[in-house]
C-alpha cells in the first residue's frame, strides 16, 4: 500500500509541471499582473501546507535532532532531571562499535532481513501468480490473506509465541507427532532467530502479495494470449514474461519491505526479548534494550546505535526512491 | 480452464488460506480453552469444551487499556486528518513551490525506523512534560501516519475535475471555500481510508506505547498484552481472548476496507 501511494505521489509532479510550462509562457504585456496572481497563488498554496511544515519540523526534525545531540552527549539519570548532559563527543559510537554485541546485532539484522525479504517475495510472488488464474472464490481468499497484515503486531507476535512454545505449543506437539523431536524454538540459541523470522515471514506474506498482484495486473493479456500462440508452456512464460516485466514492482516491493525490516521491533521484543543472550538481538531491538530495556538507562549510547540504523535505512531508503522514479518512467 | 480444474485450483486456495490463517485460528482456539486442558500434550486442536473464563478476564480487567486506546485511536485520526487533508489539497490542486521536496521529505518521513521517533520524543517529552499522558501518545502515534495521509489525500485530489475547481473560482470561491465546499466532500473515500489505517496504526501501537508511556495511569491496550504475558503465564487463554479483542479493529477494517480501501488505495494507484 504504501509503495503503491508513494508511487503516486512522485506521480504528482507530472501535471503541475506541465502547467507551470504553460502559465509563463503567457505573453509578456500581462507579466507583471501574472506575477502578482502567482505570488498570491503561492501564499495560498502554503497556507494549507503550513500545518505539515510547522508539524514535520517540530514532531519530525526536532526528535531527529534530539536523537543525533543525545548520540553526542552522556546522558544520565542526573541529566533526565536536570535536563542538561555533557557533551562526549564521538564516545558513546566507539563505545557500541566496541562492544560485542554490536557485530551480533549487526549480523542478526542483515540475516533477518535478507532471509525475511527472500521467503516473503518468494511466497507472496508464488501465490500472486496462483491468485492472478481467476477462480470461484479467488477475491474472497486474497482478502482473507491479508488478515496477517492488519492485526497488530503485538497479537501476532503472542500468539505465535504461545504456538512455539518448547512444552505446550502447537507447533512441537506437531513434530512430535510424525516422528520429530521438538525444537526450544525461543529458549535455545540456535533457534530463536528462526523462530522470529517465520514470524516475521509470515506477517509480510500479505504485503508482498498485495503489491505483486497489482504488478501482475498491469502486465498486458495480450503478451500471454501471444506467448500461447507460440507454444510457450506456463514456465517458459513465467520466466520469459512475467518476472521480466514485474522486475520494477519487485524492486519497489524488496526495498519497502527491506525499510520495514530494518525497524521490526515489536515482534522480536514481545517473543524473544532479543535473547537468549544476544542471539535474536537485531539493531533496533539493542537500541531499544540499552534505553528502556529495564536496568539503567544507558540513552546515549542506545541512540548512537539508533542512529546507525538510520544511516542503513536511509541508504536503503534512496535506492527505492530511484527504483521508484525508474518504474514511473517506463 | 475447465469445470473440475477450476474446482480444484478452489480448493487449493482453500487449502493455502486455511495454511495461512491457521495461527488466527488456533488464538481463538487457545482463547477458548478451559485452563486445565491449556498445557495437554498434545494441545486439544477443537474448543470441543469452550470457556469464556478468558473473556471474562478480559472485560473485568483490560476493559480501560480497550478504552484508553479508543481515544488515542480517535485522536491519532483526527490530528491526522487535520494536518494531512489541507497538505494534500495544496499539493494536487494549488501548485506550491517546493512541492516536490515535500513530497520527498514526506517518503523519507516514512522509512524513519520508530526507535529513533521514539528515543527523540523521550527526551522531549520528558522537557515538555508530556511523557505518560495521552496527547503526547497521539502526537506521536500520528508520526506513523501523517506522510500517508498527505499522499493518499494528494493523489485523491489530483482527481478533482479541475473544472469543477475552476468554476468555483469564476464563481468567487476563495481556496478556503473550494476546498471545504467542494474538494472535501468530494474526497470522503480517502478520508475513510486514512482514517481507517490511522487508528488501525494507532491502536496497534507498542513502541511508543512502551517508551512514551511507561508509568502512566492510561495505558493502550498493547501495554495490557504485553503486561499480561510478563506477569502471567499461566492463563494464555485470558492473553488470546485478549488478543482476539484486541483484533476487532482490524477486522472491522477488513470489512470496510472491501468497499474503501478498494476505492481509495487501489483506484489509479498504478494507472497513472
Amino acid at each position: 500500500m504504501n509503495a503503491t501511494t508513494a508511487r503516486r505521489s512522485a506521480a504528482v509532479e507530472g501535471p503541475s509541471a506541465r502547467e507551470e510550462a504553460a502559465l509563463s509562457a503567457s505573453s509578456p504585456t500581462r507579466a507583471a499582473a501574472t506575477r502578482r496572481a502567482r505570488r498570491r497563488q503561492q501564499l495560498t498554496a502554503w497556507a494549507f501546507l503550513a500545518p505539515i511544515a510547522v508539524y514535520l519540523v517540530v514532531f519530525y526534525a526536532y526528535p531527529l535532532y534530539t536523537n543525533l545531540d543525545l548520540s553526542f552527549r552522556d546522558y544520565t539519570l542526573r541529566s533526565f532531571i536536570s535536563g542538561d548532559a555533557e557533551w562526549a563527543g564521538l564516545d558513546n559510537y566507539r563505545q557500541i562499535l566496541a562492544d560485542k554485541t554490536f557485530v551480533t546485532a549487526l549480523w542478526n539484522t542483515f540475516v533477518f532481513t535478507g532471509l525475511s525479504l527472500l521467503f516473503q517475495y518468494c511466497l507472496g510472488l508464488a501465490l500472486a501468480v496462483f491468485f492472478y488464474r481467476r477462480f470461484p472464490l479467488s477475491t474472497t481468499l486474497r482478502a482473507l490473506f491479508l488478515v496477517p497484515w492488519l492485526l497488530p503486531l503485538l497479537v501476532s507476535a503472542s500468539t505465535w509465541a504461545w504456538m512455539l512454545n518448547s512444552e505446550s505449543g502447537v507447533v512441537n506437539a506437531g513434530l512430535t507427532a510424525i516422528g520429530l523431536d521438538p525444537i526450544y524454538w525461543l529458549t535455545s540459541p540456535d533457534w530463536s532467530l528462526v523462530a522470529v523470522l517465520i514470524t516475521n515471514i509470515w506477517i509480510g506474506i500479505p504485503f508482498n502479495l498485495v503489491l505483486l498482484y497489482a504488478g501482475l495486473q498491469s502486465i498486458p493479456t495480450e503478451l500471454y494470449e501471444a506467448s500461447s500462440i507460440d507454444g510457450a508452456g506456463r514456465w517458459r512464460t513465467f520466466w520469459s514474461i512475467t518476472f521480466p516485466l514485474l522486475r520494477p514492482v519487485s524492486a519497489i516491493t524488496l526495498l519497502l519491505g527491506l525499510v520495514y525490516t530494518l525497524k521490526v521491533f515489536d515482534i522480536i521484543w514481545v517473543m524473544t526479548r532479543g535473547g537468549p543472550g544476544d542471539s535474536s538481538t537485531t539493531l533496533a531491538i539493542w537500541s531499544y534494550r540499552l534505553g528502556f530495556g529495564g536496568g539503567s538507562p544507558q540513552l546515549s549510547p542506545a541512540a548512537a546505535v539508533a542512529n546507525v540504523l538510520i544511516l542503513i535505512a536511509f541508504a536503503f531508503g534512496l535506492l527505492y526512491v530511484r527504483a521508484q522514479r525508474k518504474a514511473l518512467n517506463q | 480452464m475447465n469445470r473440475t480444474r477450476k474446482l480444484g485450483t478452489t480448493i487449493v486456495g482453500i487449502v493455502l488460506t486455511a495454511i495461512m490463517l491457521f495461527p488466527l485460528y488456533w488464538m481463538i482456539n487457545v482463547s477458548l480453552t478451559p485452563r486445565d486442558k491449556l498445557r495437554a500434550d498434545p494441545p486439544p486442536i477443537f474448543p470441543l469444551h469452550p470457556t469464556f473464563d478468558g473473556y471474562s478476564q478480559v472485560l473485568h480487567q483490560q476493559f480501560p487499556y480497550l478504552g484508553t486506546s479508543l481515544i488515542i485511536g480517535l485522536g491519532t485520526v483526527l490530528l491526522t486528518l487535520v494536518i494531512s487533508a489541507p497538505a494534500g489539497y495544496a499539493l494536487a490542486l494549488l501548485r506550491p513551490a517546493g512541492g516536490s521536496v515535500l513530497n520527498f521529505i514526506l517518503l523519507i518521513a516514512q522509512m524513519i525506523p520508530g526507535i529513533i521517533m521514539a528515543m527523540g520524543f523521550y527526551i522531549l517529552f520528558n522537557k515538555w512534560g508530556a511523557l505518560d499522558s495521552i496527547p503526547g501518545l497521539i502526537v506521536a502515534d500520528s508520526t506513523l501516519a501523517v506522510p500517508f495521509g498527505v499522499l493518499i489525500f494528494t493523489a485523491f485530489m489530483m482527481g478533482v475535475p479541475r473544472e469543477l475547481v475552476q468554476a468555483a473560482s469564476i464563481d468567487g470561491a476563495g481556496a478556503w471555500r473550494t476546498f471545504r465546499s467542494i474538494v472535501l466532500p468530494m474526497s470522503r473515500n480517502s478520508m475513510v481510508s486514512v482514517s481507517l489505517f490511522t487508528f488501525l496504526w494507532s491502536w496497534s501501537d507498542f513502541l511508543f506505547a512502551s517508551t512514551l508511556n511507561r508509568g502512566g495511569d492510561h495505558q493502550p491496550i498493547t501495554i495490557g498484552i504485553f503486561r499480561y504475558i510478563g506477569n502471567n503465564t499461566q492463563d494464555w487463554n485470558a492473553i488470546m481472548a485478549t488478543a482476539v479483542v484486541a483484533s476487532v479493529p482490524a477486522a472491522v477494517l477488513l470489512v470496510l476496507a472491501q468497499r474503501y480501501v478498494a476505492a481509495g488505495v487501489t483506484a489509479g494507484a498504478l494507472k497513472d
